[in-house]
């Protein structure tokens, strides 16, 4: 329904992705946001029932669905409240699928993409560092070249999905003098020896979305796993950001959605001074305002899904489609929890969760003060 | 009261001092762990107790020190700025919102009965007032406390109750004649150890993890009518003259959370690099910082002001209500911003701007919502 071109087939897939997440997940899941982590089988439910990669190419499995039906996944996860969740399966779905099927080879594709389709292989991508976050070109992890591969050396922080991944694509210095020209993308499989993982870091929020330190100390790889070139690691992130950016803003439009209509219910419902919270022309000008808001968010989100299906979403729109949805996610959760009074700060209550769950959204992924830039580039120049 | 011990400026610097060195030794390294458990360790209570650092404006007579309230705020500030938020809503509801209403209002015989244990830390206060049904609202309570000869029979549910699960005296507000609206209300100093009382569960919050909040239930407590505080019927108006202290504590409690941690995010930024410059050097964490600390600084004279008139007995509702208002709104941004120039870390638990973001949430909430706060300043610019 709040699809950007609902079609019967998106309908169909909404439908369905809604009703697995009332059966399968919504009975569970605060249980998995207390453990800090989802089951592993969780991933394989999720491609079983075409989940995984839907818009990725049917030479490996993929159902050639459509960025739409990609984007759909997402919004959808998100719109039932699952915000930990739609993280995990964006970082898979929408970061990890994509630069395989966009950068690899055949061989590549072949070997990765019809695992992480089926959920046997989980997907995640390295690029943050401890001294490296927005400013990727200050990464240290190294890779030098041995004879017939490459020898990786690093550690990377942040990552989701890093205690699951089967597969992490990893950014390293292949020529640490060369500045962004000297980042290569390798794919490394859990599986390697040297290959290590870290602790699973407490989060303010996004529980379930399992994140993590991970080591890399003389990891050994064939020449077939880098992926896009070497010294083509920047502009691959660089081509492939939008999406990944995308991803986040439909997963604010998702959240948006799900926490005005739940805080649309309880005004009504709640009673204060004999009359509904609904009445009071506060509850009723700040949730205009917000309404309001969105569906101008939804409109461009729109815009930039269309483009992003005809592969010309640019840089510049997709961050001003990160910073705004995520800003007015994390203003809308504030409101809307302030209507809750005491019980919004319940965790038996969705909007405490939304809450926190939201903080994430405008850091990672490229921070506000990162989008701002961008915009910047674009009006004034460096 | 009036006749409070005066102390001078380098006492009450000592003072402060003490309850410093108290947070590191004794709260920090633990303070992770008890979050984590949801519930303050009781023997915490009895060392704050033992310490000097319970109820601390009670008069001797009493067991106190029989200082200021601005002593008794200096623990609840340390606690703040130190980044237990917890912690502090305990201490507050404990010292500054219990401790008071017994002795503001109680007979001798209540004073006698709880002020001394509440000072060692024997006895922990809470306040019972919010129910399901009835949160800004107050009259809208449903708590029963009715005659029956000389006794109270008092049946009903309180929720969200700070020190819910600790607690061993509630002052608690009942309806004692349905029909007569806010006339209605009655304050009772309810012992947890009566027959008909029982604490529900702990509640599990967004933040403030080791302030344990409960539900109680009353069936048939019955109480004898020496345990009404304050007057039948002037629960109310009691309420209504007290709250100035407890929308002030939490107030001051703010400020000093807002400095903490601006104090630590100004170190982190020009600790951390980013582009090959400290992150201190960009103008943005630059303008957002200043802008900060000018609102922290403002904040800071208008509730030394508001201080200074509880001191002197002249702390009015409104004025309370602005200091309430808008030091939990600066806290809120600053914990927001703050947590931004943190970037992936503010998101991670280990770092205590990541606690110090859920804490700030709670207090645009209890002790009187921002547009309660909204509505008071309203009526007092424009009316009813």
């Amino acid at each position: 329904m709040r699809q950007p071109h609902p079609t019967p087939e998106l309908n169909l897939l909404e439908d369905q992705l809604r009703r697995f997440l009332v059966r399968d997940i919504a009975p569970h899941y605060h249980q998995w946001e207390r453990a800090g982590i989802m089951p592993r089988e969780l991933w394989r439910q999720l491609g079983a029932q075409g989940f995984l990669g839907a818009d990725a190419a049917q030479a490996f499995a993929g159902a050639e669905a459509g960025y739409a039906a990609a984007a759909c996944i997402i919004q959808t996860i998100s719109a039932a409240g699952f915000a930990g969740l739609a993280s995990a399966v964006a970082a898979h779905n929408e970061v990890a699928i994509p630069y395989v099927m966009d950068l690899g080879t055949d061989s590549q594709r072949q070997r990765w993409l019809p695992g992480m389709i089926s959920g046997d292989i989980v997907g995640a991508i390295a690029m943050t560092e401890p001294s490296a976050g927005s400013d990727l070109k200050a990464i240290r992890g190294r890779a030098e070249k041995i004879a017939g591969g490459w020898r990786l050396n690093g550690q990377k922080t942040f990552i989701t999905n890093g205690i699951h991944a089967d597969l992490i694509i990893v950014a390293m210095k292949t020529d640490p003098d060369a500045g962004a020209k000297g980042i290569s993308l390798f794919l490394v499989g859990a599986d390697t020896p040297g290959f290590s993982r870290g602790r699973k870091l407490d989060k303010l929020g996004q529980n379930i979305a399992d994140t993590a330190e991970l080591f890399f100390e003389n990891v050994e790889v064939g020449e077939d796993a880098l992926l896009g070139g070497e010294g083509q690691g920047f502009a691959c992130l660089m081509n492939e950001l939008p999406r990944e950016r995308l991803s986040f803003a439909i997963a604010a439009l998702g959240a948006c959605d799900a926490v005005l209509q739940d805080t649309l219910a309880y005004v009504q419902e709640r009673k204060a001074f004999g009359v509904s919270v609904a009445q009071f022309q506060n509850t009723r000008f700040r949730l205009a305002e917000l309404h309001a808001r969105v569906e101008v968010l939804r409109a461009f989100v729109r815009q930039c899904i269309d483009r992003q299906s005809r592969a010309e979403l640019g840089t510049a729109d997709v961050s001003i489609a990160k910073l705004v949805s995520s800003e007015v996610q994390g203003e809308l959760v504030d409101v809307c929890l302030q209507m809750f009074g005491g019980y919004g700060y319940m965790k038996e209550y969705p909007i405490s969760r939304a809450y926190v769950d939201a903080r994430g959204q405008r850091i990672y992924g490229g921070t506000s003060e990162i989008m701002k830039e961008i915009i910047a580039r674009e009006l004034l120049g460096r | 009261m009036s006749q409070a011990v005066q102390l001078d400026q380098a006492e009450i610097d000592l003072f402060r001092e003490n309850v410093r060195k108290f947070m590191e030794k004794e709260i920090a390294p633990h303070y992770a762990q008890w979050e984590k458990e949801e519930i303050l360790p009781r023997e915490v209570w009895s060392k704050l107790g033992e310490n000097g650092f319970l109820c601390v404006d009670v008069p001797e007579q009493y067991g106190g020190f029989g200082a200021s309230f601005r002593l008794s705020a200096i623990v609840v500030e340390e606690a703040s700025r130190a980044g237990f938020g917890g912690m502090a809503s305990n201490l507050s509801v404990h010292s500054d919102i219990v401790a008071p209403y017994i002795l503001h209002l109680g007979t001798e015989e209540q004073k006698q009965k709880w002020l001394p244990k509440m000072v060692t830390g024997e006895a922990v206060g809470a306040i019972g007032m919010t129910e399901p049904g009835a949160g800004s609202d107050l009259q809208g309570m449903k708590t029963r406390a009715e005659k029956d000869g000389n006794d109270y029979v008092i049946n009903g549910q309180k929720t969200f109750i700070t020190n819910g699960q600790h607690c061993d005296v509630i002052v608690l507000a009942c309806k004692t004649d349905p029909n007569a609206g806010s006339k209605g209300i009655t304050l009772f100093t309810v012992d947890t150890s009566l027959p008909g009382f029982a604490r529900g569960r702990n509640l599990e919050k967004m933040g403030h993890h080791c302030a344990d909040t409960s539900e109680l239930f009353f069936e048939n407590v019955r109480v004898g009518a020496e345990e009404i505080l304050g007057g039948e019927g002037r629960g109310f108006a009691n309420l209504m003259n007290e709250l100035p202290r407890e929308r002030l504590i939490l107030a001051l409690g703010a400020v000093a959370a807002c400095e903490g941690m601006l104090e630590r995010t100004v170190v982190y930024v020009q600790e951390r690099k980013a582009f090959g410059v400290s992150v201190s050097q960009f103008q943005n964490t630059r303008f957002k910082l200043a802008e900060l600390q000018a609102q922290i600084a403002v904040n800071r004279a208008f509730t030394t002001q508001c201080t200074n008139e509880y001191d002197e007995g002249k702390l009015s509702t409104v004025n309370a209500s602005i200091a309430k208002l808008t030091t939990t709104e600066l806290q809120g941004k600053v914990a927001d911003e703050c947590l931004q120039l943190f970037g992936g870390y503010g998101y991670m638990q280990e770092y205590p701007i990541s606690r110090d973001y859920v804490d700030a949430r709670i207090q645009r909430i209890y002790g009187g919502t921002s547009e309660i706060m909204k509505e008071i300043i309203a009526r007092s610019v424009v009316g009813k």
